[in-house]
């Protein structure tokens, strides 16, 4: 286990490092100078250059540019607001943006759970196939598209909810981009509760628990729901990952002043720092949680450390597998 | 009455009603076969399997017109996709004949803030005999034409993209996969490495830097898509080339090369089409994800995702201008993966059971 978690982690440090890189190599490639004061002499040059230590050899300057990243300081804004410092720019914005995914997930993960036990519950009926259908849409259906119907019909038509994010109601008009955001994360956790809860549902304990007399909500909810969970945990997080491409565009929708819109707004005024400090925050978020799910897979399925790939096996199995090792049970 | 007549063991049976010329021998061979284990080719079966699915043939039957309209749609208006009428601007859609039932007749409802008046520029402008099918955009230009151009331009990277995906992604996989050990270390590495990457820093870092474009915007697909085509691919040959027909193979003498794309590919090429339709709504996703954030296809080329973000800003005085490019991208998406999710169905019968 040891070996596996120092495994996950180094590769983890090591890409976020590749990136850096590419970071790095990125701002080099981009032409200009911060010196293009038409003004200043060639000395003048040579002299501010000394000043900030760019004629120094690059090795050097990635090993500043990394110790400045892991200190927070991403260098100031060109364009968006002229000399600010980016880590203030990001300060104000990432709250948001993680109020408005957070709301998304949680929205999401429910009402999933809810599509996916019903579809199991009442399998091969016609509820089953409407929770399948609905869930076939969200997987499919861009996340901006809701947004754009939700806008449309919710904020303009109806005029229910603010059609545009307002500081005076962060909460109320979060509502719509959330909503929208949320529709993958619920498709995907409603497909897989389903497949997860038929598993359950058909497995011995189950027959078990119910031949001792459990039945209606308990049986479903201690017996079947918890242990159907621990997988769908696992993939929840993938779909925070996901979360974060799909929030770019709704906040440009709803003008929400999250971290997306912000990097769209770079990319459109080529902002190159901005965009390259998003870009290294937006990758850290991501290895991180890809390694937390790594770790988590490691626990719950210990196959994956040995193979890479996880298997389908029961709960207590699994457990059983990760306190007493593979010697001590008979037959998985 | 009823008794049972017992037979005293060692005599013939004779029952008189029934004789040997009673009987004729049914020879012909088909009708000895039983249809439900009847040995039938892989393919037959595949395809029983897949028609016998409603949602997956309707959802193929979706994509082939598309595709049609894709081909020949914007030369059926003959408006140019890039042509604009500046006089003509936000023409609401008009359809001859469905026009006399009250709808697509070229009126349009505009609310503002002393409320609601219905507008017909098409009888504003005196224009009686012009005919926008879809309407037409804030510069004048036949939506009808630029969403199937739109609808060209976004499957042909799609299809573009996911072709080279799926050869790239094959290869690395079946070779990492085959080979084992030191080869399988370092090509895993590099994949992990680059899958630790978000594909949008990717995607975006590599669009500033180059000029967007089809061959960018197909380029930079590739470069992110190929790792689940690798992943299935590795997958499958972990899992088939411990089997006997590979060792025979082997045995019999045949090169890595041989056994790789002879012996094991043609065994998972199911798996490999089924990704290969799952990647092509992720490539338009992609696509018009980029677009709008800026990145997407430049002017006056258009594809779905273009039409989109460029409609999104008169969305809610026109909203019948990104109602086409949403409409198909949606139906584009959602029949791609009904198709998949019918193929591997199709493909790997078990699953269905789940």
């Amino acid at each position: 286990m040891k070996s596996y978690i120092l495994k996950r982690v180094l590769i983890s440090v090591f890409t976020l490092l590749a990136i850096t890189l590419v970071l790095f190599c990125l701002l080099q490639l981009m032409p200009g100078s911060p010196f293009n004061d038409e003004k200043l002499t060639d000395d003048q040059r040579i002299v501010l250059n000394e000043k900030y230590g760019l004629d120094q050899p690059v090795l050097v300057q990635f090993e500043r540019y990394v110790a400045n990243l892991v200190q927070g300081d991403f260098g100031v804004s060109y364009n968006i607001s002229k000399n600010t410092p980016i880590s203030q720019l990001i300060q104000t914005r990432l709250p948001i943006s993680i109020q408005v995914g957070g709301m998304a997930v949680a929205l999401g993960a429910v009402l999933g759970l809810i599509l996916g036990v019903i579809a199991a519950l009442n399998h091969n009926t016609w509820l089953d196939s409407l929770c399948t259908a609905i869930s076939v849409l969200g997987v499919s259906v861009p996340s901006y598209v809701f947004a754009l119907a939700l806008s449309y019909t919710l904020g303009f038509r109806l005029k229910w909810l603010p059609m545009l994010y307002s500081a005076n109601t962060p909460l109320l008009s979060s509502v719509m981009p959330s909503i929208a955001l949320s529709m993958f994360t619920m498709a995907s956790i409603a497909r897989f509760t389903r497949n997860e809860m038929m598993e359950v549902l058909g497995s011995e304990y189950m027959l078990l628990a119910e031949s001792k007399g459990i039945n209606g909500a308990p049986l479903i909810l201690r017996h079947a729901l918890r242990n159907a969970l621990i997988p769908i945990i696992t993939v929840l997080a993938p779909l925070i990952v996901d979360l974060m491409t799909g929030s770019l565009v709704v906040e440009k929708i709803f003008s929400i002043p999250g971290v997306g819109s912000l990097l769209v707004t770079a990319i459109q005024s080529n902002d190159y720092n901005v965009v390259i400090a998003l870009s290294f925050i937006y990758s850290a978020m991501y290895i991180g949680i890809m390694l937390v799910v790594d770790l988590l897979y490691g626990v719950i399925d210990p196959r994956i450390r040995v193979t890479g790939e996880g298997g389908r096996m029961g709960f207590f199995a699994r457990w059983r597998l990760v306190l007493f090792g593979r010697k001590k049970v008979a037959k998985v | 009455m009823n008794q049972v007549q017992t037979i005293p063991a060692g005599t013939r049976a004779e029952i008189p009603d029934l004789r040997p010329e009673d009987f004729t021998l049914r020879s012909s061979r088909e009708d000895h076969l039983d249809a439900n284990f009847a040995s039938q080719g892989y393919w037959h079966d595949v395809l029983h399997r897949f028609i016998s699915n409603k949602g997956a043939v309707i959802a193929l039957v979706l994509i082939l017109l598309i595709v049609i309209m894709a081909v020949i749609g914007p030369g059926l208006s003959g408006r140019s996709y890039s042509s604009q009428t500046l006089s003509e601007k936000n023409f609401a859609p008009r359809i001859p004949v469905i026009e006399n039932l009250g709808i697509f007749n070229g009126d349009e409802v505009l609310t503002t803030t002393t409320g609601s008046r219905v507008v017909n520029e098409y009888e504003e402008k005196g224009l009686t005999d012009t005919y926008y099918w879809f309407g037409s955009d804030t510069l004048g230009r036949d939506i009808f034409t630029r969403v199937w151009e739109g609808t060209r331009v976004s499957l042909g990277i799609a299809i573009v993209s996911a072709v080279i995906n799926m050869t790239i992604g094959m290869c690395y996989g079946l070779i990492s996969g085959y080979f084992g050990g030191w080869v399988d270390t370092i090509m895993q590495r590099f994949v992990e490495i680059n899958n630790g990457i978000p594909r949008l820093v990717i995607v975006t870092l590599l669009l500033l830097v180059v000029k967007p474009g089809f061959t960018t915007i197909v380029i930079a697909l590739v470069i992110t898509e190929w790792i689940n085509m690798s992943r299935i691919a590795r997958a499958e040959m972990l899992k088939l080339k411990e089997q006997e027909f590979v060792l025979a193979s082997r045995t019999l003498g045949a090169g890595s090369f041989l056994i790789i794309f002879r012996e094991v590919l043609p065994n998972i090429i199911g798996q490999i089409i089924t990704q290969l339709m799952f990647s092509i709504p992720t490539a338009i996703f992609t696509e018009a994800f980029l677009s709008f954030v800026g990145l997407g296809i430049p002017v006056p080329q258009c594809s779905l995702g273009s039409l989109i973000s460029e409609t999104f800003n008169s969305f809610t005085t026109h909203p019948y201008q990104i109602v086409p490019p949403i409409v198909v991208m949606s139906l584009l998406m959602l029949c791609f993966n009904m198709l998949a999710d019918g193929l591997r169905e199709a493909f790997d019968p078990k699953l269905k059971e789940m």
